[in-house]
């Protein structure tokens, strides 16, 4: 049977949600007609194998010291060999840190078609379609892929509900890494804990969250006021950092803090898919924006169509 | 330290109403304005801020249309000393190899220690074209970077992770990286500024000049072909509160009162 293929991805002993989400986006995708393989990469993986049983029909483990941790020269060395030598009709992995770096490389390396952060797969009689966004979130685009026996695809992370657990029996396949000593040019250091400024929103009860739509960083001070007067904790969105309104300990999403709040007050944030996996899960969230189109009120229970300046005076009036 | 930087014009989004043709083919909007993608403009100040510590030039590199100067232009008034244009519609419906192999073209035979770009494009996101092109120049690379810092002919360079970490690794020149938005504070560049540098010569080229042909670029070359477009799904979807201001902030502070446990 063809075989859909599926580049594990783990940081610091813990597999990374990626890993289920392609698992249960490849289930879906196979639809009983491939088999489905993990390949896990790693120095030493005994504590994770455990986690994929059931979840794949074969798991690939490769264990060397070298693969410890994730690294662009010796990942790119075993998993173009990989490819090449299995041909999986699809080879998923990740669209993030790891994956963006990787997938590039690995395409070209291959010479494979790839398509980059896809919301939705499809395999047209062997021939992959795939769905994503362009233009910031607002328009979504459905590509074909030009034949191939064998292509890569890069998942956004977040867009897919994980499995927990699967019945599939897994066989574990334990395989000596091929050589890839040479050709070793970028070498892993160290991770790094970003820096804890001042406070924890992730602790916080009620978040008021600012984003680009506030305009310019003088107006600040207003979501500050409003958020201290009703006992809130003020945190942002990425532009928001970005410009360095406000430190990178308040940012709200993928690359930041996911939160889970009582109440999240998204004030001039459109949503952007990475800001939205930081703060779907709060309990409630109330957002304003001026464009009625904006993402940010899919994920909202409540919605204000408005500027945050507009709205936000009059809204501190009422406490 | 020479040091080449990729750039490209993209709309301006944020605040447009994007609607698409009904046959899905085409997207319709009214005169978006065109600016330089985010990405590169980070990518940009990374690079003058090098080129300030350790001396050496910076060339700046975009693929598009005439129009196109522009982003070259605003690269030139915040430090380039050079600018190199491509220009020609054969490269129209390029993937990211084609884009890569344009821009790959033009630079190769130029002596240069790292290679910029950003991490992705505004309107496509691909988040392809530049390590596309360090697998084409065979030059070691690392994406997603926050802060570089040089160690002789070596970079120690900073990656964005997901949840608040960051990864350093080290590697050695020539090398290419991709620049993440936030990795520094971009000049801001004035009317005055890009009239300053209107009389530096860009250097423009074409596929044929290049010696790439529609194998290799262009809609033939390409991996993908656009079946449509379509507008995002709506989720379920937000309760959205009307009324007067007065009427809107009356109902949202009972909101956040009741689902937030105030007084």
């Amino acid at each position: 049977m063809k075989e859909i293929l599926v580049i594990a991805e783990h940081r610091q002993n813990e597999l990374r949600d990626i890993t289920f989400e392609m698992l249960t986006l490849a289930d879906r995708t196979a639809g009983g007609n491939y088999t489905i393989s993990t390949v896990l990469l790693g120095g030493d993986t005994t504590g994770l194998d455990g986690k994929l049983s059931g979840m794949c029909d074969r798991l690939i483990v490769m264990n060397d010291p070298a693969l410890a941790d994730y690294s662009a020269d010796a990942y790119l060395a075993v998993l173009s060999r990989l490819i090449t030598d299995r041909k999986p009709s699809i080879t998923l992995i990740g669209h993030t840190a790891m994956g963006m770096d990787l997938g590039p490389a690995l395409a070209v390396r291959t010479g494979i078609p790839y398509a980059s952060d896809c919301i939705a797969l499809e395999l047209d009689d062997g021939q992959l379609n795939v769905e994503r966004q362009i233009y910031g979130g607002k328009i979504n685009t459905h590509l074909k892929l030009k034949p191939a026996d064998t292509y890569l695809a890069g998942i956004r992370p977040g867009n897919v509900e994980p499995m927990s657990a699967g019945d599939k029996s897994t066989q574990l396949l334990d395989v000596a890494a091929p050589e890839f000593s040479e050709g070793q040019r970028r070498q892993f250091i160290e991770y790094i804990e970003a820096a804890m400024e001042d406070v924890d929103i992730a602790a916080a009860d009620i978040l008021v969250s600012v984003g680009r739509g506030i305009g310019k960083p003088e107006n600040i001070p207003v979501a500050e006021s409003f958020a201290q007067k009703i006992g809130a904790t003020l945190s942002c969105s990425r532009p928001v950092a970005d410009e360095g309104w406000l430190p990178k300990s308040r940012q709200v999403g993928t690359s930041g803090k996911t939160v889970r709040p009582k109440v999240y007050i998204a004030l001039g944030i459109s949503g952007a898919y990475q800001h939205q996996a930081g703060m779907k899960n709060a309990q409630t969230i109330i957002a304003v924006n001026t464009d009625p189109a904006a993402p940010i009120f899919n994920v909202a229970h409540y919605g204000i169509v408005g500027n945050v300046m507009a709205v936000l005076p009059e809204l501190e009036k009422h406490f | 330290m020479n040091i080449v930087v990729c750039v490209k014009q993209v709309p301006e989004v944020t605040d447009a109403e994007l609607t698409i043709s009904s046959d899905g083919s085409r997207i319709l909007a009214d005169d978006l304005e065109m600016d330089i993608n985010e990405w590169d403009n980070y990518a940009v100040e990374t690079a003058v801020r090098l080129k300030e510590a350790h001396g050496g030039t910076v060339t700046a590199v975009t693929m598009g249309d005439e129009d196109s100067e522009d982003v070259l232009r605003q690269a030139l008034a915040m430090g380039a000393d050079e600018a190199i244009l491509i220009d020609d519609e054969d490269f129209e419906g390029s993937d990211a190899v084609g884009i890569a192999r344009g821009l790959h073209a033009a630079i190769k035979d130029r002596p240069f220690d790292l290679l910029l770009a950003g991490v992705q494009s505004a309107d496509n996101g691909w988040g392809q074209v530049g390590l596309v092109l360090a697998e084409l120049l065979q030059r070691p690379y690392a994406s997603l970077v926050v802060d570089v810092q040089v160690d002789g002919d070596r970079l120690t360079v900073q990656r964005e992770l997901e949840s608040n970490t960051l990864e350093r690794v080290s590697l050695p020149l020539p090398a290419v990286l991709t620049i993440q938005s936030g990795a520094n504070t971009p000049r801001y560049v004035s009317i005055l500024g890009i009239r300053r540098v209107r009389n530096i010569d860009i250097e423009e080229t074409d596929a044929d000049d290049l010696g790439l042909d529609e194998d290799q670029i262009g809609v033939k070359s390409s991996s993908v072909q656009e079946l449509k477009l379509s507008l995002p799904a709506m989720g379920e979807g937000a309760e959205m509160l009307t009324g007067s201001v007065e009427e809107i902030c009356d109902q949202t502070a009972r909101i956040i009162r009741e689902k937030g446990g105030l007084q």
